[in-house]
C-alpha cells in the first residue's frame, strides 16, 4: 500500500496533506505484536479432533476460562472467599486488553491504562483498590496513583494547549453550546427511575432501564446531537473524541445512550466534576498484576479452552497446551470470561455475535523529550486535527519530566478502510502513520525516537453501536447461566468495555458460582 | 443562482482557472495562521504565560476575521479590485508583523498595543479575503459546493501552516524571516491575481495593482535578506546589565549578566542570584537549619546547581558527605569550570566529600529509600510550572521525610512571604500535612526582596537559637532570632491555603496569581 493512502485510510485526507510532501523518512526500528491468531483459531480447527476419550481427565470444582480482568477478577473473588478453583489462559500472558510492557526505561500499557476513580456505592472494587494501597483507610486515593496535574492537553492549530477542551478562539457560540451541554449531563445526573436507579451508573447494570432511557439506545450519538440543535464543531469534536476514545466508534456510530453513559456515570451528581483518574505507568496493567498475584499457582497461561460441554454430571473443558496436549477437565461450575466471537464457538448458539471495534495501540520508545509548542506535558496528550487519540506518557506518574519516556499512542480504527489497512499495511508503514501523527505536534519527534513497538487489536473492544442494549434486555440475556453450570462474565455481556464492567462481571459470576456450590455441594 | 459580471462574455468568464483561485484559498489560509502563531509566539516571548498569551491573541484574530467577513457584505462593486488591494494590505501587515513586533519589544509598556493592533488589522484583512473569494468564485460553481472546496482548502491551508510553523520555518527561517517570506507570498497572490482574474479588474486598476504588488516584494524581499541585521538584540534588550553568557541547556535557558554590582544569573529570564547580596540568601538558606540539628555529618541538596549553598555547607567542619540531586549537568558543569562560579562558589564542586547526582530530585528519592540524612537542603525555582510545582507538593515533603535522620533538619526556599503570602502559607501547610513540625523563617535579600524559608522536622521543635559558625557576613546569633517573627503583613493568614497536592496543584495557579498581581 502506498504511503499516501495508508496515511489517509488511518489518520483521514487533512492529515495526509499536513504530514506528505516532506522528505522520505528514515527507516524505523518497529516490532509488531498483537493477539495469538495461531493459538486462538486452533480451537476451532481441532474442535472435532480424535483423541479426546484417551486425554486425562482432572476434577475441579470450578474453572474460570479466560484470564482477562473478567477472568482474574472472577478469581480474585473466588481467592477470597477460599474456593478451589482454576483459571485458564490462552495467550502466554494474562490480562487480555489490558495487558502491559515493560523496558529499561519504564512499564508502559499495550491497551487499557485508565481507571477513574470508582463512586461510593462500588464497594468491591473499592475493596480491590485498598488492598493495592491505591486507596487509604479513609478510602482517598494514594497521590502516586491519582493522575498527576498536568492530566491533559490538546493540540490545536498548531499549540498545546491545557485541558480537553479547546477554548482557545471558541465563539460565544461554542461556548453556549458547551454549557448546554453541561446542563444537559446535570439533568441525566440528577434523574432517578421510579425504583430509585440512576440514568446511567457503572457498573452499566446499575443503571435505569427505563423505557424513555432506553429509547436513547436507538438512535446514533450523532442524531442525538442533531436532534437536540448541538452544531457547535468544538462541542461535536468533543462527543466524538469521547467516543472514539471509550468504545473505538465515531459520533455516527455510536449509540446515543453510550455516548451520555461515558460522561453522566462518571459524575457523582449534578454540577460534580467527573471522577478524578487512576493511572499507572504500566496502565490497568497494575490491576492486573495484583490480581495475578492473588489468583497465584491457579492460573494456567498458555492453556486454550476448545470445549465447554454442560451436563449433569458437570461441565467438561477441553484444553489445549501450548504444545498441543490435550487433556479434560470436569468441574462443577464454570465461569466464561471470554469475548461473544470465542462463546458463540465453544458454546454454539448460547449467543449472538456482537460487533467489535479495532485498534492500533503504539509504544514510543524515546531517548528524550521532542520540542513542542505550547504549554506543559500532560499524562494525556490529545491532538484535535486527527483521528487518534494522541498519546499518554508512561513516565507522567512517576514524575520523571526529562530524559528518555514512553508513549502509548492509541489509533481506533473507524471504518473499513481503516480496518484493512490495518490488515494489509507491512509494520513500517503503520509506523511511519503512528509517528506522521504525532509528528505534527512534535516536529523533532524522530530523532529522539528509539524504536516503534506496535500492537494489533482486532476485536479489541465490543461495540456500542445503536441497538446494543437490545432493548433493555442485553445483560439478563447475556449473563443467563447456561446449561445450569457455565456462569458468563466477560465485558461483553454488558456490551461496554470498560475495568469496571470486567470486574462487576467477574466478581458477579463469582458470587453465583459460591452461592450454587453452597446450596448444593458436591 | 449567478449574477452578471461587470464585463466580458459567459465564454470568458471560464478563463478564470479555478486551481489558481483554489490555490489562492490555500495560500490564504497558510499565511493567515502562521501570522497567527508569530504574533502569538512573540507575545509569549515578551508577556510571558504563553498559553495565556496564545489564547488571546488567537481569539482576538478569530474575533477580528469575524469583523473582517462582516465587512465584506460592504464591498458592492468591484469585488475582484477589492481583493487584490486587499492582498497587498496583508502582504504588508502580515509581511511585516514580526518586524515590527521585534522593534516593540524593548517596549514592554506599549507592547501589548502594538501587539493587538497588528492582530486585528491582519485578522481583519484575512477575514475580509475568503469571502470576496468567495464571490469571486460564485460565478462558476454551484454554491454548496463552493462552499465545501473553499472550507476544505482552508482547513487544509490552516492545518499546513501550523505544521510548517513548527517544523520548517522558526527552526529554518527564524521568526522574522517567516514573517516576510508570508508577506511576499500574498503580494505574490496579489500579482498573479492581476492576471487571473484580468476579465473582472479594468486595465487601469490592473496596473497600479501590479506596479504596487511588484514593490512590495521588492521591499520584502530586500528585508527578506537583510534580516539578520534586522533582529535587534533581543535577549539583552530584556536585560539591565550586559550579558556575558548565554547557555541552552535541555531544561533551561542560562543567562549570566555582570554589571556594577557583580555576576547575576538568570534561569528562564528569573534572577537565580545576585552577587551583591546572594551571601544573604544563602546564610539563611543553610545556616539555621545546621542550628537546628545536632552533630550534622550527612547532608542531601536538592537543587542549587550553582554552588552556592554547597559553600556555606562546607564551612561546617562537621560535615563528612554531601549529596547533591541536580537535575540540570549542564549548570552544574558550569559552576563547575566556569571562572565567576568558581569564584563565587569557592570552587565547591571540587571538594571530595560532594557526591553529584544528575536526576529529578523526586524520582531520586522515591527509588532512594535506604539513605538518612542529617540535613536536607532544598532550593529548587519558585513553582512556576507544574513539573517544579511537583517538587512542592505533599508527596514530596514525605519522600523529603523518610529521607531524615530521627533528628535531621529540612530546609526548603519557599518563595516570598511578602509578595506571595499564601502560596508561602501553602507550602507550609504542605510541609505539614505531610507530617512534619515546621518553623517558618524569613531574611531581607534586597535583590528578590522579602525572602521566605521553612525549617522542618518529625517531632516539634523550637527556632533555632545558636548558629554553629561564626564570622558569617549577614547571620549572628541575634540576628538569627529576628528571621522567626513575622510581622503582619505576612504573618499565617486566618484562612491558610490547603496544601499543594500532585493532582490538583493549586501552588501552581496560586503563585502565579500572587506574582501577577506585582
Ligand atoms: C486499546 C485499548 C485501550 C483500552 N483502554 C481502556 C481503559 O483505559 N480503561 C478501561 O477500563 N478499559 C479500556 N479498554 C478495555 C479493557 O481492556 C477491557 O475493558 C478489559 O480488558 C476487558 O476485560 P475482559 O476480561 O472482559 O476481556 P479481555 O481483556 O478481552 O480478556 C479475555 C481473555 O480471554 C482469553 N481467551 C480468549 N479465548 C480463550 C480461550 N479459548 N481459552 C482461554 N482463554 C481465552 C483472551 O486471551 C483474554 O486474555 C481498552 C481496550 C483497548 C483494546
Amino acid at each position: 500500500m502506498k504511503r499516501r493512502d495508508l496515511l489517509r485510510a488511518l489518520l483521514g485526507a487533512p492529515t495526509l496533506l499536513a504530514c506528505e510532501g516532506r522528505e522520505p523518512p528514515p527507516p524505523l526500528a518497529v516490532r509488531m505484536s498483537g493477539a495469538n491468531h495461531e493459538r486462538g483459531h486452533r480451537f476451532v480447527r481441532d474442535a472435532d479432533d480424535e483423541g479426546w476419550a484417551d486425554a486425562p481427565m482432572e476434577r475441579v470444582p470450578v474453572v474460570v476460562v479466560g484470564g482477562g480482568p473478567a477472568g482474574l477478577s472472577a478469581g480474585w473473588w473466588l481467592a477470597r472467599h477460599g474456593a478451589d478453583f482454576r483459571l485458564f489462559e490462552l495467550e502466554d500472558a494474562v490480562g487480555g486488553t489490558s495487558r502491559s510492557g515493560e523496558s529499561d526505561v519504564s512499564a508502559y500499557p499495550l491497551g487499557a491504562h485508565y481507571l477513574p476513580m470508582p463512586g461510593a456505592d462500588a464497594i468491591e472494587l473499592r475493596a480491590l483498590l485498598t488492598e493495592m494501597g491505591v486507596l487509604d483507610a479513609e478510602g482517598q486515593p494514594s497521590a502516586t496513583a491519582t493522575v498527576r496535574e498536568p492530566d491533559e492537553r490538546v493540540f490545536y492549530r498548531g499549540y498545546w494547549y491545557p485541558g480537553l477542551y479547546p477554548y482557545a478562539g471558541a465563539s460565544e457560540h461554542d461556548l453556549a453550546q458547551l454549557a448546554r451541554f453541561e446542563r444537559l449531563l446535570d439533568h441525566y445526573a440528577a434523574l432517578r427511575d421510579g425504583n430509585g436507579k440512576r440514568a446511567f451508573a457503572l457498573p452499566l447494570a446499575r443503571s435505569s432501564m427505563d423505557a424513555d432511557l432506553i429509547a436513547l439506545d436507538r438512535e446514533s450519538a450523532a442524531a442525538f446531537l442533531d436532534r437536540k440543535g448541538f452544531t457547535s464543531p468544538r462541542l461535536r469534536w468533543l462527543c466524538d473524541y469521547a467516543c472514539r476514545d471509550d468504545y473505538g466508534l465515531a459520533l455516527d456510530d455510536t449509540s446515543a445512550w453510550a455516548l451520555l453513559f461515558y460522561w453522566v456515570s462518571r459524575m457523582e451528581g449534578p454540577g460534580s466534576e467527573t471522577a478524578p483518574i487512576l493511572t499507572w505507568p504500566d496502565g490497568n496493567g497494575a490491576l492486573v498484576a495484583h490480581l495475578r498475584a492473588a489468583v497465584g499457582s491457579r492460573a494456567r497461561t498458555g492453556r486454550v479452552v476448545s470445549g465447554v460441554t454442560p451436563s449433569d454430571e458437570g461441565v467438561e473443558l477441553r484444553t489445549f497446551d501450548a504444545d498441543g496436549s490435550q487433556s479434560r477437565i470436569l468441574a462443577e461450575r464454570c465461569i466464561l470470561a471470554v469475548p461473544d466471537f470465542v462463546r458463540a464457538r465453544l458454546l454454539p448458539g448460547s449467543v449472538e455475535p456482537s460487533p467489535y471495534s479495532s485498534w492500533l495501540a503504539s509504544n514510543l520508545h524515546l531517548s528524550g523529550r521532542p520540542d513542542a509548542l505550547g504549554c506543559e506535558p500532560a499524562w494525556d496528550n490529545v491532538l484535535y486535527e486527527s483521528r487518534s487519540l494522541g498519546y499518554v506518557s508512561a513516565t507522567h506518574q512517576r514524575g520523571r519530566d526529562f530524559g528518555p519516556t514512553v508513549w502509548t499512542h492509541y489509533l481506533p480504527l473507524l471504518d473499513d478502510d481503516a480496518r484493512q489497512a490495518l490488515l494489509d499495511a507491512r509494520p513500517a508503514g503503520l509506523a511511519d502513520a503512528v509517528v506522521s501523527d504525532v509528528e505534527r505536534a512534535h516536529p523533532t519527534l524522530r530523532a529522539d525516537l528509539e524504536r516503534v513497538e506496535l500492537w494489533r487489536w482486532g476485536h479489541a473492544m465490543v461495540a456500542p453501536r445503536p441497538g446494543f442494549l437490545e432493548g433493555g434486555t442485553r445483560l439478563a440475556r447475556r449473563s443467563a447461566v447456561i446449561g445450569g453450570r457455565v456462569h458468563p462474565a466477560h465485558t461483553d455481556v454488558s456490551g461496554v468495555a470498560l475495568f469496571e464492567e470486567a470486574f462487576f462481571h467477574g466478581t458477579r459470576a463469582a458470587a453465583e458460582v459460591l452461592e450454587a456450590m453452597r446450596e448444593a455441594p458436591a | 443562482m449567478t449574477s452578471q459580471p461587470p464585463d466580458g462574455a459567459p465564454e470568458e468568464r471560464a478563463h478564470v482557472p479555478a486551481a489558481v483561485l483554489y490555490l489562492t484559498v490555500f495560500v490564504v489560509a497558510t499565511s493567515g495562521l502562521v501570522y497567527e502563531l508569530l504574533a502569538g509566539t512573540l507575545a509569549s516571548y515578551v508577556l510571558g504565560d504563553s498559553v495565556f498569551q496564545f489564547s488571546t491573541t488567537i481569539g482576538t484574530y478569530l474575533f477580528a476575521m469575524g469583523i473582517g467577513s462582516f465587512l465584506s457584505r460592504y464591498v458592492k462593486e468591484d469585488v475582484a479590485e477589492r481583493f487584490l488591494q486587499i492582498e497587498l494590505g496583508a502582504a504588508l501587515a502580515g509581511g511585516l508583523s514580526a518586524p515590527i513586533l521585534f522593534l516593540g519589544f524593548a517596549y514592554a509598556d506599549v507592547f501589548a498595543i502594538v501587539l493587538y493592533g497588528m492582530v486585528v488589522l491582519i485578522g481583519i484583512l484575512v477575514g475580509l479575503e475568503v469571502p470576496l473569494l468567495m464571490r469571486i468564485l460564485k460565478e462558476r460553481l454551484e454554491l454548496s459546493e463552493l462552499v465545501a472546496r473553499v472550507l476544505t482548502f482552508d482547513y487544509i491551508g490552516a492545518l499546513v501552516g501550523s505544521v510548517l510553523f513548527a517544523v520548517v520555518l522558526v527552526p529554518e527561517l527564524g521568526l522574522n524571516r517567516t514573517s516576510l517570506l508570508f508577506g511576499m507570498l500574498n503580494a505574490v497572490v496579489a500579482l498573479v491575481g492581476t492576471r487571473a482574474l484580468r476579465d473582472l479588474v479594468s486595465t487601469r486598476a490592473r496596473n497600479t495593482i501590479a506596479g504596487v504588488a511588484v514593490i512590495v516584494l521588492i521591499g520584502l524581499g530586500a528585508a527578506f535578506a537583510m534580516a539578520d541585521r534586522l533582529v535587534i538584540p533581543a535577549e539583552q534588550e530584556l536585560y539591565a546589565e550586559t550579558i556575558v553568557l548565554v547557555k541552552q541547556s535541555p531544561h533551561q535557558r542560562i543567562v549570566l549578566t555582570q554589571g556594577r554590582g557583580g555576576v547575576q544569573l538568570f534561569l528562564d529570564g528569573n534572577l537565580q542570584f545576585a552577587e551583591v547580596d546572594e551571601y544573604r540568601y544563602h546564610e539563611a538558606l543553610v545556616h539555621p537549619a545546621f542550628a537546628a540539628t545536632p552533630n550534622p555529618r550527612r547532608v542531601l541538596v536538592l537543587g542549587g546547581g550553582d554552588g552556592l549553598a554547597l559553600r556555606e555547607i562546607f564551612r561546617h567542619p562537621s560535615v563528612e558527605a554531601v549529596t547533591m540531586v541536580e537535575l540540570d549537568a549542564v549548570m552544574t558543569e558550569l559552576a563547575a569550570t566556569h571562572a565567576s562560579f568558581r569564584r563565587l562558589n569557592r570552587n565547591a564542586f571540587a571538594d571530595p566529600r560532594l557526591t553529584l547526582v544528575h536526576d529529578d530530585a523526586m524520582v531520586w528519592l522515591d527509588e532512594h529509600d535506604d539513605e538518612r540524612f542529617d540535613v536536607i537542603v532544598v532550593d529548587f525555582p519558585d513553582p512556576r510550572s507544574f513539573s517544579l510545582g511537583k517538587l512542592y507538593t505533599g508527596r514530596f515533603y514525605a519522600l523529603a521525610a523518610r529521607a531524615l535522620t530521627e533528628d535531621g533538619t529540612l530546609v526548603v526556599q519557599s518563595t516570598s512571604p511578602l509578595y506571595a503570602r499564601r502560596s508561602f502559607w501553602c507550602i507550609d501547610a504542605t510541609i505539614r500535612a505531610a507530617g512534619l513540625h515546621t518553623v517558618p523563617f524569613h531574611a531581607t535579600v534586597p535583590s528578590f526582596g522579602e525572602w521566605g524559608y521553612v525549617l522542618a522536622k518529625a517531632r516539634p521543635f523550637d527556632p533555632p537559637e545558636h548558629l554553629t559558625l561564626e564570622d558569617l557576613r549577614f547571620l549572628n546569633d541575634e540576628a538569627l532570632g529576628h528571621l522567626f517573627v513575622f510581622p503582619n503583613d505576612m504573618a499565617r493568614p486566618a484562612d491558610p491555603p490547603p496544601p499543594n497536592r500532585l493532582d490538583d496543584q493549586r501552588l501552581v495557579r496560586l503563585y502565579e496569581e500572587e506574582w501577577s498581581r506585582l
